[in-house]
C-alpha cells in the first residue's frame, strides 16, 4: 500500500461569521465539487465514496454507484481512517476514484430550528421520511415486494418458483439442529401462508430471531501456523446503486453484478467453480436475484433455474446449507451468518450437512432494499 | 383525513408541496442538463450545478411495480389496508413511489396507465396518488 495512493484534491467551506449559507447535502455538494474541480476530475470519475454517516444516502443524492463504500464511524478521526481504508482500496484495485466529505452546521441550524443536524453529523433531510413514508410501504419487506412483482412482469416468474427456494434452504435447515425451523414444507405450505406484501408470502420471508456472529482474521502467514484451516479471502467486491428502492435504476437487477464480478475476476473464478453459495436470503426474491447476477445463470432465468431443486441437499448447486435466513436465523442483519457458515463448510465442520470437500465458497451479503451488495470469495489452502 | 405519516417539508421542497395545495405536481428539472430529477434535491446528480428549477408535470405515468400491502407498515393506516403500493414511471423520465387509488388493490397491474390524483393531508396541502387512467 505504501506509495500506492495520493490525495489529489481538496476543498473546505468555513466563514469568519461561524456560519455558512448551506447546509446538509448541499453544503457536502458544494464542497466535493470544488475539491473535484481542484483535482480536474468530476463526478463521473468516482467510484469510491467515505461518509461518516451513511455513503449509501450521500451517493443516492449524487446519482452515482460507487462500488467502494466506507461509513466507518470513529468520530473526529473518521475522515482519517477513510483515507486509510481508501488508500488500502486502491493500492488493491477495488477502486479509483474515492471522495470523503463532512458537513456539519451547528450554529446556524440552531436559527434554523432544525433539531440540531449538525450535531448529530446527521446532513440534511431524510428522502425517505418525506418521499415514502407517506404511503405505507412495508419496510423492508415492501422493496423485496415491489422487486418481485417486476420480475415476474418482466421474466414471467411465478409465485411457485420463488416458493421453491424456501423450500430447497428448509431441507437444509432440517439437518441443522440449530435451526429455528426443521419441519420440511412444501410449495404448497408456502402458498398457503398468509400473503404479507404481495406476491411474498410469510414462508418467502426471512425470520425475525435473536442470532449474533463474529469473525476473527490474520495475515496467511500467521493463519498458517493456528489450529483451524485457514479460510482465505480470495476475493472481494461491493457495489451500491440506491438507499431508496424509487431510486433502484432496474428492480430486476441488482449491484450484485458489479460487486460479484469484481470478487469472481480478483479470485480468479467462475461460477461454475463456486462448491457453496451463502447468498443472503432476507426474502425469496432476493435469493433468486444474487443467482441471476452472480451469473449462475442468465437473467430471468432464476425461476426455471431453481425448480429441480438444485440449491438444497444432494443438489448441484448447495446454497444456504445452515438453512439461511429463511430457516435457519435472521436478527436483521444476516450477513455475519453468511460467512461464518462458509468458513464451517470450507473447514469441514458442519455434520449432517457438510458438503462433499467444498474449496471454494461465496458469501454474498444484501444491504438494505437490494442497495448494497458485497461478494467475498472464500477458499481453502487448496483453491489458492 | 387518512392516518398517514405526513411528509416533512424542507427548504428544498417547499416549492413541491406549495403547488400541492392547488393539487399541482411539480418537478424539478436541471436547466443545464435538461432533465428531471426525483427525489427533489439542492443540486443536480449529473452536474451537480444548482440551477435548478421546478416545472409543471403531466401527472400521467404507467406502473413500473406493485405491491398489495396486506398489514399496513404504519398501525394508524390499519383501516385502509389492503392497499396497492407502487413504483410509478412518470411519462417525464423519473420514478417516484406512490399509492395507486380508485380500483381494487389487486387489479393494479405493472404496466397499467395511469393518472395523478390527490388526497388531502392536514395542513393543506396534498398528497400525490394515481388512480387507473381513464380511456
Amino acid at each position: 500500500m505504501r506509495g500506492r495512493a495520493a490525495i489529489v484534491g481538496v476543498s473546505d467551506a468555513v466563514s469568519p461569521t461561524g456560519e455558512l449559507e448551506l447546509h446538509g447535502r448541499a453544503l457536502e455538494a458544494t464542497v466535493i465539487s470544488e475539491a473535484l474541480a481542484d483535482a480536474g476530475l468530476t463526478l463521473a470519475d468516482v467510484d469510491g465514496v467515505c461518509h461518516s454517516t451513511s455513503s449509501l444516502g450521500l451517493a443516492e443524492y449524487l446519482g452515482i454507484h460507487p462500488r467502494f463504500t466506507d461509513s466507518t464511524n470513529t468520530g473526529g478521526s473518521s475522515y482519517e481512517v477513510h483515507v486509510e481504508h481508501a488508500a488500502a482500496a486502491i493500492a488493491a484495485g477495488l477502486c479509483e476514484v474515492v471522495i470523503g466529505v463532512y458537513a456539519a452546521t451547528p450554529r446556524s441550524d440552531r436559527k434554523r430550528g432544525g433539531g440540531g443536524r449538525g450535531r448529530m453529523m446527521m446532513p440534511g433531510p431524510n428522502p425517505s421520511a418525506e418521499w415514502e413514508m407517506a404511503y405505507g410501504m412495508r419496510m423492508p419487506m415492501g422493496p423485496y415486494a415491489l422487486a418481485a412483482s417486476r420480475h415476474m412482469a418482466v421474466w414471467g416468474t411465478t409465485p411457485e418458483q420463488l416458493a421453491q427456494i424456501a423450500v430447497s434452504t428448509r431441507a437444509w435447515a432440517a439437518l441443522n439442529p440449530r435451526a429455528r425451523y426443521q419441519d420440511p414444507i412444501t410449495i404448497d405450505d408456502v402458498l398457503a401462508s398468509p400473503m404479507q406484501s404481495s406476491p411474498l408470502h410469510l414462508l418467502d420471508s426471512c425470520l425475525v430471531t435473536d442470532g449474533a456472529g463474529a469473525f476473527v482474521m490474520t495475515s496467511a502467514e500467521r493463519a498458517r501456523d493456528l489450529a483451524n484451516k485457514p479460510v482465505y479471502v480470495l476475493g472481494a467486491g461491493t457495489c451500491h446503486d440506491h438507499l431508496m428502492i424509487s431510486q433502484m435504476p432496474d428492480l430486476t437487477t441488482t449491484p450484485g453484478v458489479v460487486s460479484g464480478a469484481g470478487a469472481f475476476r480478483m479470485a480468479g473464478i467462475k461460477p461454475g467453480d463456486v462448491d457453496l453459495l451463502m447468498g443472503y436470503d432476507s426474502f425469496t426474491i432476493t435469493a433468486l436475484l444474487h443467482l441471476e447476477d452472480l451469473g449462475f445463470c442468465a437473467k430471468g432465468d432464476g425461476g426455471p433455474f431453481v425448480m429441480d431443486g438444485k440449491l438444497g441437499p444432494g443438489g448441484s448447486l448447495p446454497m444456504n446449507t445452515n438453512g439461511g435466513g429463511l430457516s435457519y436465523t435472521h436478527p436483521g442483519a444476516y450477513g455475519m451468518f453468511l460467512i461464518v457458515e462458509a468458513a464451517r463448510q470450507l473447514r469441514g465442520e458442519c455434520g449432517a450437512r457438510q458438503l462433499d470437500s467444498p474449496q471454494i465458497a461465496v458469501a454474498h451479503g444484501s444491504g438494505m432494499v437490494l442497495s448494497c451488495m458485497s461478494t467475498l470469495v472464500l477458499g481453502t489452502e487448496a483453491a489458492l | 383525513m387518512s392516518g398517514r405519516f405526513e411528509p416533512p417539508v424542507t427548504e428544498t421542497s417547499e416549492p413541491f408541496w406549495d403547488a400541492t395545495r392547488t393539487r399541482q405536481l411539480l418537478l424539478q428539472w436541471c436547466v443545464a442538463c435538461e432533465r428531471p430529477i426525483w427525489f427533489p434535491r439542492e443540486v443536480c446528480p449529473s452536474c451537480l450545478t444548482s440551477a435548478l428549477e421546478w416545472r409543471p408535470a403531466s401527472g400521467r405515468g404507467t406502473v413500473y411495480a406493485v405491491t398489495v400491502e396486506h398489514k399496513p407498515q404504519n398501525p394508524a393506516m390499519a383501516d385502509m389496508a389492503p392497499y396497492a403500493v407502487a413504483l410509478i414511471d412518470l411519462a417525464e423520465g423519473v420514478r417516484m413511489l406512490s399509492s395507486v387509488v380508485g380500483c381494487p388493490p389487486g387489479d393494479v397491474g405493472v404496466d397499467m396507465a395511469v393518472t395523478v390524483t390527490w388526497e388531502a393531508l392536514s395542513d393543506g396541502r396534498h398528497l400525490p396518488l394515481f388512480e387507473p387512467a381513464r380511456a
